[in-house]
């Protein structure tokens, strides 16, 4: 079942092109990360799709136009804008009797289990939370949903690094079940290689890169080159190049064509690279070619 | 997806096809008037305290008055009776104002300022929900809880001026007959539904308007119109109908909601309520209609507004 279908998708602030024909295509019980610099386009093609802001071209999630059914819609989506959105005056107690109340498929007694095993006490306003703790309320409200697309828009912006593992530990173990689809944007990529199913790229607006991360491991190889082979591996046409503990490391993509694995494996030693490096490289190729043409 | 995974889902997904239908219309409703009670404690703390201070005050004066000659009760002075009363009322429905003023102008503006309109719209609550559920608060449940209180405050009161004047050795019962509380409360009821709530609807609504309209300081910016437009009327026209036509709608007083012949009190026992009169007026329909304007222009403007 697709669960999110994008066809030209376009979004303008005035000049600036925030969307500019964006295709997507999600299927159920994949956990797509979206990632991109700051102002490439992710949050509003997030909000576009929980019917938060108007646009142009062809939508669909679950079926329903989000703009128009955003409230419908909201009985199978999720999301968690970021970690500040709880409203600071609520308790504990209220936020659930309140979920409850509107959200017919939320499973209180689901929420209270998670809930049970943080140290947040129900009586407690929001205002009197960790940030950590607000997220873990956060999630477990949204996790005793049963919904069929979750959104997360950086979800643990601003969270020490055991609140973070913790976060997508959860969401794993506790939540995802290869029915549900989790979309998720973040800076923290780190976090999230292990997690993902698919990843996209997105820059100004247009998608830059679309895989799955099987793909994504046989396409993409980062060698430490010995030292004497670096010219030779600079003549196979790296897409990146950058130094680390003494070496040069780089980054091939496979699918051009100019080398295959056998023969950077004589380079020196082959793994596959992080997403922040692979970004770094994409991101790097295409910022020269557009302040070129802006000059 | 094959077809144990399409038959596994069905059973769950059925039952959950059936909730919704369940979950009546009104229960978002319900709880979105709930949550407006938890976040605006001062809906029912502010006419709680000033309540709180009348009896305070009634009581230690009326006690005192065993004592002092001059502030003793008299119960076949019906205006020396009264006008503690008519007092408390009066002190309450400027409560009831003010609290509805500065309800309105934060119900749209707060919840985009936190950023917490982000998670209430991560629910399945309309936009047309919420907005009716906040217009809701000074439209009708601000003049009931308005009422209850100002009728309990009223009660206690009797009460105690029975008990002091049984205490010091005068009849009650001149006191119950002169302010006849049953018909007392039915005017109070009927003053605060005609010019509480159905006369100062468009101020409510346009309150509500600019507060999810503006990016800051609401309350400048839902007063600079009306002065403008009455500045410029008094300046060009020399008239001041504009400004007198929004008062009038803002401290509801309705003109044609009762006659009065010689006391302004609307809950005296001379004033003939004239729902006749009220119902007929252009100025209620006209009113009406322009806050079902200012309604449906706030629920569209939601749409489109996220956090500033």
């Amino acid at each position: 079942m697709t669960v999110i279908e994008a066809r030209g998708l376009r979004k303008a602030f005035g000049t600036t092109i925030a969307l500019d024909g964006v295709n997507l295509h999600v299927e159920e019980g994949r956990i797509l990360g979206l990632i991109g610099p700051n102002g490439a386009g992710k949050s509003t093609a997030l909000n576009a799709i929980l019917g938060l802001t108007q646009y142009q071209g062809e939508l669909k999630v679950l079926g329903r136009d989000p703009w128009t059914e955003r409230d419908r819609l909201m009985r199978d989506v999720c999301f968690i804008a970021d970690v500040a959105v709880l409203p600071r005056w609520i308790r504990v107690s209220q936020a659930l009797d309140y979920v409850a109340g509107v959200h017919p498929r939320f499973n209180r007694a689901k929420a209270e289990g998670f809930l049970a095993k943080t140290t947040i006490p129900r009586a407690s306003k929001v205002r009197e939370l960790s940030k950590g703790m607000v997220t873990q309320l956060h999630l477990a409200l949204v996790m005793a949903i049963d919904a069929k697309l979750l959104v997360l828009d950086e979800p643990t912006l601003g969270l020490d690094i055991l609140y973070r593992k913790q976060f997508y530990d959860s969401l794993l173990n506790d939540y995802y079940d290869r029915t549900r689809t989790i979309v998720v944007t973040t800076h923290q990529v780190e976090d999230v290689q292990h997690v993902l199913t698919d990843l996209m790229f997105i820059n100004r607006g247009r998608i830059v890169l679309d895989c799955s991360m099987e793909e994504f491991e046989s396409r993409y190889l980062e060698v430490m080159v010995h030292p004497e082979r670096v010219a030779a591996a600079r003549a196979l046409k790296p897409i990146h190049e950058r130094q680390g503990l003494g070496r040069s490391i780089l980054l091939f993509d496979l699918m051009l064509g100019h080398v295959d694995r056998q023969q950077l494996a004589t380079l020196g030693e082959v793994r596959t690279p992080g997403i922040a490096d692979l970004f770094v490289a994409v991101m790097g190729n295409e910022a020269p070619a557009t302040q070129g043409a802006t000059r | 997806m094959n077809t144990q995974l399409n038959t596994m889902p069905e059973s769950p997904l059925d039952s959950q096809a059936i909730a919704p239908a369940a979950m009546s219309a009104t229960r978002p409703l319900y709880w979105a008037i709930r949550r407006e009670f938890w976040e605006n404690r001062s809906i029912y703390i502010a006419p709680l305290a000033v309540a709180g201070v009348i009896l305070l005050g009634f009581s230690l004066s009326t006690i005192a008055g065993i004592w002092e000659k001059a502030l003793r009760l008299d119960p076949t002075n019906r205006e020396a009776i009264a006008s503690p009363y008519d007092m408390a009322a009066g002190l309450l429905m400027a409560t009831l104002i003010l609290v509805s003023v500065f309800y309105c102008l934060d119900a749209l503006y707060g919840e985009r300022r936190d950023r917490s309109i982000l998670f209430w719209k991560s629910l399945p609550v309309s936009d047309l929900t919420t907005v009716l559920a906040k217009a809701s608060i000074p439209l009708l449940v601000l003049p009931l809880l308005t009422f209850v209180i100002t009728v309990a405050t009223q009660l206690i009161m009797l009460l105690v001026s029975t008990a002091v004047l049984a205490a010091s050795g005068q009849h009650a019962s001149t006191l119950w007959t002169q302010l006849s509380f049953l018909q007392m409360s039915l005017l109070l009821l009927y003053h605060l539904l005609t010019s509480h709530a159905l006369w100062p609807a468009p101020v409510y609504c346009w309150l509500l308007l600019v507060s999810g309209w503006a990016r800051r300081a609401p309350l400048l910016w839902a007063a600079i119109p009306v002065l403008a437009i009455g500045g410029v009327e008094k300046i060009v026209f020399h008239t001041s109908y504009v400004a007198g036509t929004i008062g009038s709608h803002f401290i509801g007083a309705a003109p044609a909601a009762v006659t009065a012949e010689t006391d302004m009190i609307p809950t005296g026992p001379m004033t003939h309520i004239t729902p006749d009169i009220f119902l007929g007026s252009p100025g209620l329909w006209i009113g009406l209609a322009v806050a079902a304007i200012f309604l449906a222009a706030a629920v569209r403007l939601r749409r489109y507004q996220g956090p500033i």
